[in-house]
């Protein structure tokens, strides 16, 4: 089991979904973050005053799969998330160690 | 001839008064004018009009502009103080700005406690009915209702002081607000709306046997008979009549307020309400000093559509403020009403324009707040110049306005939290000045009415340069001056007596949950 969690621009989030539909992945978790990387803020001018923004908006997404899945998952969110511009977002993967379905108290891969 | 004069000296007339408003309701004589139907109409809509610009406008404008924790204060700030002032105007603001004052050194500087609660503009009485009492428009012979002067009037002394919560906003006391908004009202605003707009209307101007009971109460009679006199012996002599009507003129301008004597031209409120304004929130800045944070924090608006609606507001409402100021509705009403569109969209493309070479983008908040600073700045020229007049006022205030709150602002590093000053205190200054150049009647402009003849006519004052810019310059001045010290004395004493700031923490935490108690969003 893999956990493979992926920060992505915010316009990106249906392009992803379709995609990760596509190969069968059958939910996951999305929160709107903000964060910075190579793509740094920006500054914004109010009258006179100018504000950096260091935070950017981006979407967290969170998906639990097997680990067979795992390739297909990161190859698919790497091809429907990219522009080829700085600010892409990343992917991380990490190990599960357990999983329950609260409903029915399945657990591990069964629970996925 | 029965109508009583608002303007008339008030000592002299307040016994008259009774006697004459007694009359009013049903008049003895025929030829007493009547106000329009038409006219009072439409300043009945005007004065609705102004009230829309303060209570949703100017808040919505400025809510926007604060940051989520701090919005209801401000809204707060503007819903009081406007409350406050209705009330502090009926009780005797109107009569401080709009009546004579007995003392004839102080009468051109403040009026006097004749009709302190209304006193005389209605008459209640028990057998033939509330009277109400007339008072005069900018033409001759044409008369409005004074009680719907006085509330047209109300609109503005209430929104005055509202105009400068803005630069103080996110961090003053309540309470400092409302008592500071009290003084600077009873010593800043009264006194300047006066000075500015007392005088005794255009039928005081007519010398005519016809026109003495007027003539009474303006100048007083023995004089009134004295300049009778001497106008028959004039005889048909056109220079000799010309002399007595200049002196005749003279004397009735002394009755009228410091900057009417002047000559200063001020048709909305450029200098009353905008200059006035614009200077008290100057010094409420630097004297409360910066917001902490100020510089590191981010305090960008927390909803600029809120501010783009007020602003908005502001434009529609501002009909009411620029057209109703003619008093009547006629054709001088429309030109004041065009002006008061194609300035403010000159502003808005001129700050528009400006801010996209200057800084690479065209923002929502520049377009408002440049409209905003042609708002103000054609206020005072609204019913003075022509339409090209307005256009040129317009972008001259749209430039000269986003330099102020990008340039001047940041040289001086005082914080005009919502750039009452730089909006408000600057465009209204442009506005003034230039309002002194385009009533020219060479540059389209209405030139000024010379109301002094010997009968219902009136003439042009020829138009000079340098007499009308300095009288403008006098206008805007006598306003800086007058408003500055009143605002330090008055934020002085309420420092070293209650305080005038919120705590760090409070102000950390937000106005609206430290003062108010309560949240904008949930």
């Amino acid at each position: 089991m893999k956990f493979v969690m992926a920060i992505i621009k915010p316009f990106k989030l249906d392009e992803v979904r379709d995609a990760l539909t596509a190969i069968g992945v059958q939910g996951l978790t999305v929160t709107e973050v903000k964060g910075y990387g190579r793509q740094k803020g920006h500054t914004e001018i109010y009258r006179g005053t100018e504000y950096a923004v260091s935070f950017l908006p981006k979407i967290k997404i969170e998906i639990a799969v097997g680990s067979d899945q795992v390739d297909k998952v990161v190859a698919a969110i790497s091809a429907a998330a990219k522009t080829g511009q700085i600010g892409d977002g990343k992917i991380f993967v990490y190990g599960i160690d357990q999983a329950v379905r609260i409903r029915t108290g399945e657990t591990d891969s069964e629970a996925l | 001839m029965k109508f009583d004069l608002s303007i008339a000296r008030g000592a002299r007339v307040a016994s008259l008064a009774a006697g004459l408003l007694a009359l009013s309701a049903a008049s003895a004589f025929a030829d007493a004018p009547t106000p329009n139907k038409g006219d009072t109409a439409w300043m009945l809509v005007s004065t609705a009009f102004v009230i829309m610009m303060t209570i949703p406008g100017l808040a919505l404008f400025y809510g926007g502009l604060v940051r989520s924790k701090n919005v209801l204060s401000v809204l707060m700030q503007v819903f009081a103080g406007f409350s406050l002032m209705a009330i502090l105007w009926v009780v005797y603001g109107y009569s401080l700005a709009f009546t004579g004052n007995p003392s004839e050194a102080l009468n051109p500087f403040i009026g006097g406690f004749s009709k302190m609660f209304l006193s005389g503009v209605i008459t209640p009485d028990a057998t033939a009915g509330m009277s109400f009492a007339n008072t005069a428009t900018f033409s001759k012979g044409v008369v409005m209702p004074e009680i719907v002067f006085a509330i047209f009037q109300l609109t503005f002394a209430a929104i005055t002081p509202a105009l400068i919560v803005g630069a103080f906003a996110e961090r003053m006391k309540f309470g400092a607000v409302l008592l500071f908004l009290t003084i600077w009202f009873t010593f800043s605003y009264l006194p300047v709306a006066h000075m500015v707009w007392f005088w005794a209307g255009p039928d005081a101007f007519t010398l005519s046997a016809d026109n003495l009971e007027t003539l009474k109460g303006v100048i007083g009679e023995e004089s009134a008979q004295k300049f009778l006199g001497m106008l028959k012996e004039a005889g048909e002599d056109k220079a000799k009549i010309q002399a007595v009507l200049d002196e005749f003129s003279a004397a009735v301008t002394a009755t009228g307020g410091f900057l009417w004597q002047k000559g200063a031209l001020d048709f909305a409120g450029g200098t009353v309400v905008h200059i006035n304004a614009g200077i008290a929130g100057l010094v409420a800045a630097i004297v409360l000093g910066p917001r902490v944070g100020l510089g590191k924090d981010n305090m960008a608006p927390h909803n600029l559509p809120l501010t783009v609606i007020g602003a908005c507001l502001l434009w529609v409402g501002w009909f009411g403020f620029n057209a109703g100021s003619n008093l009547e509705a006629n054709g001088l009403t429309g030109l004041a009403f065009l002006n008061t569109i194609v300035a403010t969209a000159a502003a808005a493309l001129a700050w528009t324009l400006v801010e996209w070479l200057a800084r690479g983008h065209a923002s929502a908040l520049g377009a408002v707040s440049g409209a905003v600073g042609g708002l103000v700045a054609v206020t005072p020229a609204a019913g003075w110049v022509g339409p090209m007049g307005a256009i040129a006022i317009g972008v001259a205030a749209g430039i000269v306005c986003f330099w102020a709150v990008t340039w001047l602002k940041g040289m001086f590093k005082y914080d005009d939290s919502l750039d009452v000053f730089g909006v408000h205190g600057v465009g209204g200054i442009v506005g003034a000045l230039l309002t002194g150049v385009f009533v020219n009647p060479g540059l389209g402009g209405t030139g000024v009415t010379n109301y002094a003849a010997v009968d219902a006519t009136t003439t042009m004052v020829p138009y000079d340069f340098a007499t009308q810019f300095s009288a403008q310059v006098w206008g805007v001045g006598t306003s800086v001056v007058l408003s500055a010290v009143v605002s330090l004395v008055a934020l002085i004493i309420i420092k070293a007596i209650f305080g005038i700031r919120v705590s760090e923490q409070a102000e950390r935490e937000g106005l609206d949950i430290a003062t108010h108690g309560e949240r904008a969003y949930n």
